[in-house]
């Protein structure tokens, strides 16, 4: 039961947030639609950030899942602050996670030597997009897997271990498991966001056709000479994060 | 209670807008954004010589700002990096006025301050292996640069095509890209962190700055105002101090 005016605000909050939608919806070149978003720029484009984002999650699943094990299982002095700290890129302006980026893996970064000694060159490369997708996606895995193993609780991996299974066959057998829909959650969620990125990447990777200049470079380099195939390109990433976000929240599945 | 400060963080922004110097009028430059630096200064003496008049800039790649300006961005006045995204704002009735020609921009390669590659001319650009960074073909700085490196025969593969003059000058003054092209007086404006290498193609490709009131402005007095004092002397000095041409 909630009080009836709440209705009035909430309805307003909808339109707010469901409105410019419209606008996209509205806006779109219909009689050229499929031509503008199958050309040779927009299929990079969208080949490209398909990709990247595909690995990135992947990357976000092998680093994210030991942090939200840490981070759920485990107790030791200062791990609110490297929660926090871990958690940041979820509010760093994207932006700024790119100037980071790049004093870290730059040629003049931290690791520009050793990476140089190696001849790697991440700047300018795909990887660098990889790189930027996974530094801002990761916290929604943790977040996300981190709240599952919690709500999930200890119980049963305490009677796993207790009839003799090994930490790692627990982990395997019982934890894994029982968390997987906040897993898979997290996973589209990461998938999403890396998808989407845009301020990272075009900071710390540059942007150039089939390389780096994913979806959101694309509409952005668009957005200027040609704003039909720019709209165009918009509502494809509407859609393709509508169904991404319609996985996520299939009954059954919990968002963490 | 957790955030009993919460509701006073949201009036900040607020007392930020209040804080103005009770200017009572305002004035709207929408300027390119390798305009940046000097545009700041001529804003500064335009008000030491109007009493009580504030001039807003905002700057911006030119074909960003006449869009903006096309959605209804309440702009006084608008300078653009070059004439074609000036027509596309006389072509849509929003010049109050002829645009006038205030400022020309030539090309040059922008290194990091060492000059890891050695670069010397034009044709070192298209060395392989080389990381050049130029504008996008579709922004001013890019067509520009595509013209030159055409004209002289020179086949660039730059490893980005950055949306702005800004982004290219990020790129090589951190070091990450070997070189760039961008406006001499974007060099100049960069400081230390970068050097420039002026090269003779550059000379073929003249950009040439336009400036306009705009429609439907509040102050359009004080705009056409703004246009004449750009294309007076002390405009035109402060521009030469910048390295801008006279058209």
């Amino acid at each position: 039961m909630i009080p009836r005016w709440i209705y009035a605000p909430a309805a307003l909050g909808a339109a707010f947030l469901l409105l410019p939608l419209v606008a996209i919806v509205a806006r779109v070149e219909w009689t050229d639609f499929f031509t503008l978003i199958t050309s040779e720029a927009s299929k990079d484009a969208l080949w490209l950030s398909l990709r990247t984002s595909a690995v990135a999650t992947l990357l976000c699943l092998l680093l994210g899942t030991p942090m939200a094990m840490v981070l759920a299982r485990t107790s030791f002095p200062g791990q609110g602050v490297l929660r926090s700290l871990v958690l940041l890129p979820l509010v760093l302006p994207p932006v700024v996670g790119g100037v980071a980026l790049l004093y870290t893996f730059g040629r003049r970064g931290l690791l520009g030597d050793e990476l140089e000694v190696l001849g790697i060159q991440v700047a300018f490369s795909t990887t660098a997009v990889v790189l930027a997708q996974t530094f801002v996606a990761t916290p929604f895995l943790v977040v996300s897997l981190e709240g599952a193993l919690r709500t999930a609780g200890l119980r049963y991996e305490v009677v796993a271990a207790s009839l003799g299974a090994a930490p790692t066959t627990v982990f395997r057998r019982v934890t894994l498991p029982l968390v997987l829909p906040g897993l898979v959650s997290g996973a589209v969620l990461s998938f999403a966001r890396a998808l989407g990125e845009f301020g990272a990447t075009v900071t710390f990777a540059g942007s150039l056709q089939g390389v780096t200049r994913t979806l959101p470079l694309e509409i952005y380099r668009l957005r200027e000479t040609d704003v039909d195939a720019a709209v165009a390109l918009s509502l494809v990433l509407v859609v393709v994060a509508v169904l991404v976000i319609g996985f996520a929240g299939r009954p059954g599945r919990s968002l963490g | 209670m957790r955030w009993p400060l919460l509701p006073l963080l949201l009036l900040l922004p607020l007392t930020a807008c209040g804080g103005d110097d009770g200017a009572s009028r305002t004035l709207t430059v929408y300027a390119a954004a390798s305009l940046t630096a000097s545009f700041e200064e001529i804003a500064e003496e335009f008000e030491a010589e109007h009493d009580g008049v504030d001039v807003e800039l905002s700057f911006g790649g030119s074909s960003d700002l006449v869009t903006q300006i096309q959605g209804g961005a309440p702009a006084d006045v608008f300078a653009s990096a070059d004439g074609a995204t000036m027509t596309e704002l006389v072509d849509d009735d929003l010049a109050a006025a002829a645009p006038q020609d205030f400022a020309t921009n030539t090309l040059e390669i922008v290194v990091p301050s060492d000059n890891p590659a050695g670069i010397a001319s034009l044709q070192d650009l298209a060395r392989p292996g080389l990381n050049l960074v130029v504008c996008a073909p579709e922004v001013p700085c890019g067509a520009a640069a595509q013209q030159v490196a055409g004209n002289a025969g020179v086949a660039l593969s730059p490893v980005s095509e950055e949306q702005s003059v800004t982004d290219v000058l990020a790129k090589v003054s951190s070091g990450e890209a070997d070189a760039g092209l961008v406006y001499v007086t974007d060099v100049r404006a960069a400081g230390d962190d970068v050097g420039g290498i002026t090269f003779p193609e550059a000379a073929e490709v003249v950009n040439t700055y336009p400036i306009a009131p705009v429609d439907g402005s509040d102050e359009p007095d004080l705009a056409t105002e703004f246009v004449r004092f750009v294309l007076g002397d002390t405009g035109q000095g402060v521009l030469a101090g910048f390295g801008f041409g006279q058209p």
